[in-house]
């Protein structure tokens, strides 16, 4: 299995750290938000299988942060139809 | 049918042509007292103790393609009861124990086999964990031993202690811990609750779960059939969050594929079933039956990804190079669902009627007994059993987590350690 990193093209998935879903965003004023939310935030996911939009991490190449689309049911890229 | 010698004799008499099915072809009715979403182990045992220990019987297993073709086919057979937090302890002991039992009390053997699970101490602070827990699984009546090195070495004389990557320094054995036969416990409990009238329907998959005004009404099927029950129960592992999510339900779950692999058979040297860096363990035939780490990321697919087997294949041959040159018949992978705590969320729902039976990470095959009968008990009463009722949803809102991800073999990211 492969990744494709935006600046370094596509590459073995061992260079990689997967992130989680891109859609969890952390609460910008953590002090100030509900128990519940914060909860949501640390815990809850989405479960229906189907493309989800993930930030991954090329960790073992130049480092960069960015999101990728994938179908959680084939495993494949969105990018590759 | 009860199985016994005489069975046997007249079966073979007749060329083995007239052995009676294990269950019905059940046809779906249109109405039960309770549904049980999913046809694994967790299921099937939920619907025959419910049959069994309460005498419900209007039951229904719907299993959307066959039984037993989940994640319970797809494990790596593992039972014990060796973990850390005594909520935990006191749940899979109760499920070990009844595995004790089962193939009398369902009539069919499930081949337990309690050859003991030896975990290794890659350090001393891994030995003084482990030293933690057997004072703790000792202090509450479970079998446990502190082993060193010395101890290892003796349990698996093939085993290199000094390895370029680490240094074994002891271990700790549960002697009642083994395997028991996967597919039998699927059958053997499909074929117990289908005697006591439960219908196990396969290729029955459920679209949605009816519910209104906050209470079960009942399932529509994927054909649009629709069937009442005042009770339902989710038990089906990766599928369930597509079932609950339109229910306003969200799980603290994480879905990645988790695979095992199994080898040529080679001459027996492994007599118990060995727990470090991977785990395995070897089969009657002499087949080496190993797993390890997950792939780190989402996942639905049951495919795993290329990279794992050869780290898993490389740690093995760390601890025994022996096995350099054995050959792999086959590898599989399932879809395991992780809580952040690796412990099971099992129980009542806020919707009323509405039973879960999930995040079974990589734990779900030893839980099976327990986890059928525990939940059955809370099906009946509205209210958890005692043994599950720390393993609510609602923890992870009170904090109450049962942090287990060492006693699973994992950190919290789900990597094997």
């Amino acid at each position: 299995m492969w990744v494709r990193c935006p600046w370094c093209g596509r590459r073995d998935l061992s260079e990689f750290v997967w992130g989680d879903d891109a859609s969890v965003v952390r609460p910008a004023n953590a002090a100030a938000e509900t128990d519940d939310a914060w909860t949501d935030y640390l815990y809850f996911r989405r479960g229906t299988p189907g493309v989800v939009a993930e930030r991954w991490h090329h960790v073992h190449g130049c480092g960069a942060w960015f999101v990728v689309e994938r179908d959680t049911r084939t495993n494949r890229w969105r990018s590759d139809g | 049918m009860k199985y016994s010698i005489a069975t046997m004799l007249a079966q073979a008499a007749r060329g083995h042509a007239r052995w009676p099915r294990l269950w019905r072809a059940a046809e779906l009715r249109d109405a039960y007292d309770v549904i049980v979403i999913g046809g694994g182990g967790h299921g099937l045992a939920t619907a025959y103790y419910l049959a069994k220990n309460h005498g419900v019987r209007r039951v229904a297993v719907l299993e959307k393609r066959w039984i037993g073709g989940g994640n319970s086919g797809r494990n790596t057979a593992i039972v014990r009861s060796n973990y850390l937090f005594p909520a935990s302890i006191a749940f899979y002991e109760r499920s070990l124990s009844l595995y004790e039992g089962l193939t009398d009390a369902l009539g069919f053997n499930v081949m337990l086999s309690q050859r003991g699970v030896l975990n290794l101490a890659y350090s001393r602070a891994d030995l003084n964990r482990m030293r933690r827990r057997v004072a703790v699984l000792r202090a509450l009546g479970v079998d446990a031993e502190l082993l060193g090195v010395d101890d290892v070495a003796a349990r698996v004389p093939e085993l290199r202690l000094e390895t370029p990557t680490r240094s074994v320094f002891g271990g700790f054995l549960q002697p009642r811990g083994g395997i028991a036969r996967h597919d039998a416990v699927v059958w053997g409990y499909a074929r117990a609750a289908d005697a006591l009238g439960v219908d196990v329907v396969q290729n029955a998959e459920v679209g949605a779960i009816d519910v209104h005004d906050g209470v079960v009404r009942g399932v529509a099927m994927r054909d649009g059939r629709r069937i009442e029950a005042a009770r339902v129960v989710v038990a089906a592992a990766s599928g369930t969050a597509a079932l609950i999510e339109p229910l306003g339900l969200r799980l603290p779950v994480v879905h990645m594929t988790l695979q095992a692999m199994v080898s040529e058979p080679v001459a027996r040297f492994l007599d118990v079933v060995l727990d470090g860096a991977v785990y395995a363990s070897q089969s009657d035939r002499g087949e080496l039956v190993v797993g390890g780490g997950s792939d780190v990321f989402a996942s639905f697919a049951q495919r795993g990804a290329p990279a794992t087997a050869p780290r898993n294949f490389a740690a093995l041959l760390d601890l025994v190079p022996r096995l350099s040159g054995l050959r792999w018949l086959r590898q599989w992978s399932g879809t395991v669902d992780y809580p952040k705590d690796h412990s099971p969320i099992i129980g009542t729902t806020p919707i009323e009627g509405l039973f879960l039976s999930t995040a079974w990470g990589s734990y779900g095959f030893k839980a099976i007994p327990a986890g059928g009968e525990c939940l059955a008990q809370t099906v009946v009463d509205g209210r958890a059993h005692r043994l599950i009722a720390p393993f609510d949803l609602e923890r992870f809102r009170t904090g109450r987590l049962v942090r287990e991800a060492e006693s699973s073999g994992m950190d919290l990211e789900g990597v094997l350690v």
